[in-house]
């Protein structure tokens, strides 16, 4: 789960990192109000969450209230790569001597934390690992023992000279690791983290995300979710317990099983379709999540033919095909829907389709082929 | 042979009395498998689908003499399950449960390592030695006994996968699921070792996906030690990049863990990777007539290549040059080989006693 940067500084805060004085606003008036409160010339940030908001137009200097309020005004509505900006940060603005970056990902190879610090900050970080590796400096956790003091200051010397500065930097570090884990982050990261005229180390930039598997524990920051910000049908198939992701072709797919899901996706675009969707409705065999699921999928207007693809283990083939009589039934859909129905029990739940005449395929190809020549597409 | 499980196998179910824990005890014991106990605090004494339940994993430990177990226990208490499995001194845990928090199996994985146990999961369907034993929840109806080995990631699709092979005669030794988390305990090059050690296992199926880079280390590790032919099948080249494709570990991050990269990291030692589930017996048949050829053409080309440079001294050049990086080759791979192979080796100079 994705976190806004003003909620995320607000983790730092409490954790005690630096970060400039700022308050969120939804209006223009707000706005103007927050940045009379700093009373300093102040930044106007879009919070959405995407990269790059800043070449976007999403990030703006303001020198005074007044035109924070005409920049908020701009920002707020505003599409960056097909968000809308619903809130913006209204943020003390610094001087800035140097940008440096600083990351904490979970390394899946090494199952540990590897913080990663690089003084080429500001700028996008897989960028510089891509191009200069030699200015990115890891260092890998060990998850039992915690990050030692001597360690962030090491990290903190790749970036600093000035004692005073590797002091705060190592401290800010320290901080850091432990948001990423109290949190159950499954990335914490300061990009830029400058340092201002006054030799003062800040987090300039906030970015935090949760591990989802850990929101049940951590109730708080699981009511930080903006639902506004997120795809309705995602937020949809969350609320009713499944894996959907929204993509752009018109092919909708129903899957049981994450891995086939994304395998049946791929074999549509290898007949010469476009899958309208990732959905894996799960172990289970609900058949109220049937109807969820293809009530999700008719929301999409792309969806020019649906395929169901089931392998039957613990998924019992005649609840999913009681759930697709229910969703036929209940949403009358218009678009052609073709099934293949393998494995426990797909005797039963050939007889009770048996009278609905959905298109039947035995095999995964043959399914796929002929949801793609259902909805039109030449081949 | 078989990998991990075999008849000798006594589980003990964590979890046992639960809805997916008491359905998959009954399911296990029909194929086969030698369920000795379960373990559910506050239930000891009572029997589900004829096995004692014990309150705890010592206690059940201590009375069956249980050496794995497989964990069904909600989430939030998996994790200390497996604490409480590998405590107890059992040495192969194999956790079902989906959902388990990154941070704690950070912690819990050196643990595991630390007693000598072997954790399989989370989040994942377990495994079937065929005709042996079955721990999980894996259908224990697609498989048929024969030499191909399988490890997957996935659940359902590897189903389908097993699926493939057992309708085109190619029967299996064993058919784990390592699980579709960032974190994993048992991940493809520990199961890549385990089958070119089995003698029974002739050929090896992978199938990964998209994520993080176990299927480009795999590639790394095939070249170097693997002798037996391997086919590949990778799922999610259509998955949009940021996007969690419902597994945990199912998400390509700052553009890596692409299924562009693991093909080409695969295809580039030798291993075909399938387009579609049905393709992988296809490649496999293909892959082991070759792998057969080539095991007979080096044979023939040495002795062809020795009777010419007999009777023609004249054109030796060409013939040492193509003689000259083959035998490189070959020591080359030795001396890799026994580097890191000395625990499996050791284990079979072990049996061999």
């Amino acid at each position: 789960m994705k976190i806004h940067e003003y909620q995320a500084k607000q983790l730092f805060a409490e954790a005690g990192i630096p970060v400039p004085a700022g308050e969120v606003a939804t209006t223009p008036v707000e706005a103007f109000e927050i940045a009379e409160r700093i009373n300093k010339p102040v930044m106007v940030k879009s919070q959405v969450h995407v990269g790059g908001r800043g070449k976007a137009g999403g990030i703006k200097y303001a020198e005074n209230p007044e035109a924070a309020k005409v920049l908020a005004t701009n920002i707020i509505g505003m599409d960056i790569k097909g968000l809308t900006v619903k809130k913006v940060l209204i943020t003390e603005a610094e001087d800035i001597i140097s940008e440096s970056y600083v990351g904490i990902i979970l390394d899946r190879a090494t199952k540990k934390p590897v913080i990663m610090v690089s003084p080429a900050g500001g700028v996008d970080i897989e960028e510089v690992a891509a191009k200069t590796p030699e200015k990115i400096f890891k260092l890998h956790v060990d998850p039992v023992e915690g990050l030692h003091m001597y360690q962030a200051r090491n990290l903190a010397y790749k970036l600093y000279r000035d004692i005073g500065q590797v002091r705060q930097a190592a401290d800010i570090i320290m901080k850091l690791y432990n948001v990423f884990w109290n949190v159950d982050a499954s990335l914490v990261e300061i990009n830029p983290l400058i340092t201002n005229p006054a030799a003062k180390v800040i987090a300039l930039d906030a970015k935090v995300n949760i591990d989802d598997n850990a929101l049940y524990r951590q109730k708080r920051i699981a009511e930080m979710r903006d639902i506004e910000s997120e795809e309705p049908s995602e937020v949809a198939a969350r609320e009713g317990d499944l894996s959907y992701v929204k993509l752009e072709g018109s092919i909708g797919c129903m899957v049981n099983g994450a891995g086939l899901a994304m395998a049946t996706m791929d074999l549509v675009k290898r007949y010469g379709g476009e899958p309208a969707n990732f959905l894996d409705i799960g172990g289970s065999s609900n058949p109220q999540k049937v109807v969820t699921a293809l009530k999700i999928i008719l929301g999409d207007t792309n969806v020019r033919a649906i395929l169901i693809n089931i392998f039957g283990g613990i998924t019992r083939c005649d609840d999913v095909a009681n759930g697709i009589v229910a969703a036929l039934n209940e949403l009358k859909p218009q678009i052609p829907i073709v099934v293949r129905l393998t494995g426990t029990n797909e005797k039963e739940a050939a007889n009770i389709l048996s009278s609905y005449n959905l298109p039947f395929e035995d095999t995964l190809d043959d399914v796929v082929k002929k949801a793609i020549s259902l909805a039109g597409i030449e081949n | 042979m078989s990998i991990f499980i075999n008849k000798k196998t006594k589980l003990l179910v964590q979890g046992i009395t639960g809805r997916d824990g008491s359905f998959h005890t009954q399911q296990m014991i029909n194929y086969g498998t030698n369920v000795v106990g379960g373990v559910t605090p506050g239930k000891g004494g009572t029997k589900v689908a004829g096995v004692a339940v014990f309150n705890t994993v010592e206690e059940a430990v201590a009375e069956t003499k249980a050496n794995a177990s497989v964990i069904y226990v909600p989430p939030a208490f998996a994790v200390d399950a497996i604490y409480e499995a590998v405590d107890a001194g059992i040495k192969l845990v194999v956790c079902i449960t989906e959902g388990l928090p990154a941070n704690d199996m950070m912690k819990v994985y050196p643990h595991v390592k630390a007693k000598g146990a072997r954790l399989i999961g989370p989040n994942c369907p377990g495994l079937i030695s065929v005709e042996q034993s079955k721990v999980g929840i894996m259908p224990g109806t697609i498989v048929k006994k024969g030499n191909v080995g399988v490890v997957s990631r996935s659940g359902t699709l590897t189903y389908e996968a097993i699926w493939a092979l057992t309708m085109a005669g190619m029967g299996q030794t064993t058919c784990i699921g390592i699980g579709g988390d960032q974190v994993i305990g048992t991940n493809f090059i520990d199961v890549l070792e385990a089958f070119e050690a089995d003698k029974s296992t002739k050929a090896i199926v992978m199938i990964g996906e998209i994520g993080g880079s176990d299927e480009e280390e795999a590639a790394k590790f095939i070249k170097k030690y693997v002798t037996k032919p391997v086919v590949a099948c990778i799922a999610g080249q259509t998955a949009p990049p940021g996007k969690r494709m419902g597994h945990a570990g199912a998400i390509i991050s700052g553009g890596s863990g692409t299924a562009k990269d693991k093909i080409e990291a695969l295809n580039k030692v030798g291993v075909p990777v399938a387009g579609s589930p049905t393709e992988i017996p296809v490649l496999l048949a293909e892959l082991i007539k070759k792998s057969k050829k080539k095991a007979v053409k080096p044979a023939a080309k040495k002795t062809a290549a020795k009777k010419t440079a007999a009777k023609k001294k004249t054109a030796p050049k060409k013939k040492t040059a193509a003689k000259k990086p083959a035998k490189k080759k070959v020591t080359a791979k030795k001396t890799r080989t026994t580097k890191v192979k000395t625990v499996t080796r050791k284990k079979m100079a072990a049996k061999k006693k």
